[in-house]
């Protein structure tokens, strides 16, 4: 029994950047991150559910990947940078273990 | 979330001795950080050379070039904010290709690993991880150029995140 992915990602950027201008773009999606490790309240272990990868693509080329492993916090929350040439399509990709997949999108203009 | 510090990077072999040398341009001081004792459920010492022989293959990592943000103690081991700064141009000759994070008291050392390129303009990112106690977080920066940095921190524990 695994957490559905209906889970909301949340992003934070800025919806508008100067040509060459580099934007801190924030990540968080909900999500229990079970390793398998832990044992329940009723002392058995609570199945592994665990987010593989979040991917990032840039009008459509691959440009961060994160790989989670155990140690990542539940609800994985993820600050990185992105230097933006001209308006950018913004894919955003989270891959469970078990191949479901949550996805968001979002455009930074430069005008 | 508790106080941030910058921590210069650290002599691996100094690591390994249990003392932490301060090997940062310019710093004079030598600080002794002990490292805590292993918790019973800790990755046993050589499981964690073995996740970084993974992570990294044969490489032999510098230390330097890297700066880390972390709280010198997490309240709540489930949540520990960590930011890595590595210094590069991110440019295409001359970039940071992938940040591995590996807690080496954990059940199992891997935190993440993070794949960026000449794209992103800045090596940084903000995670927040799991540790199960007191313990060394290293960070491994790999380069375009092939070189592999390292940084370590030590992060106090109140209460441990991992099995709770």
């Amino acid at each position: 029994m695994t957490a559905a992915l209906t889970g909301r990602p949340r992003l934070r950027l800025p919806a508008t950047a100067q040509a060459g201008e580099v934007v801190e773009i924030r990540t968080l999606v909900d999500h229990p991150m079970e390793t398998g490790l832990r044992k329940g309240d009723d002392g058995q272990p609570v199945p592994r559910d665990m987010l593989a990868r979040l991917i990032v693509r840039a009008n459509g080329a691959v440009v961060f990947t994160a790989e989670f492993r155990n140690a990542t916090s539940a609800n994985p929350y993820l600050v990185f940078f992105l230097r933006i040439e001209r308006t950018t399509e913004l894919a955003f990709t989270w891959l469970h273990e078990d191949g479901r997949s949550l996805t968001a999108a979002a455009r930074i203009v430069v005008a | 979330m508790g106080p941030s510090r910058a921590t210069p990077a650290i002599d691996r072999r100094a690591l390994l001795r249990g003392g932490v040398g301060l090997a940062g341009a310019g710093l004079a001081t030598i600080a002794l950080v002990p490292i805590p004792a292993a918790p019973a459920l800790a990755a046993a010492p050589g499981e964690v050379e073995a996740a970084i022989r993974a992570l990294i293959g044969d490489a032999g990592p510098v230390d330097g070039g890297i700066v880390l943000h972390a709280p010198e103690a997490a309240e709540n081991g489930a949540v520990v904010p960590l930011t890595v700064v590595v210094d590069s141009p991110m440019t295409v000759a001359d970039h940071v290709r992938a940040i591995h994070i590996v807690a080496t008291a954990n059940p199992t050392p891997d935190v993440a690993t993070y794949r960026l390129g000449p794209a992103n303009g800045r090596a940084q990112v903000t995670l927040r991880m799991r540790l199960a106690a007191k313990q060394t977080v290293v960070v491994l920066a790999e380069q375009s150029t092939g070189t592999v940095r390292r940084a370590a921190v030590v992060i106090d524990v109140k209460v441990g995140g991992c099995l709770s």
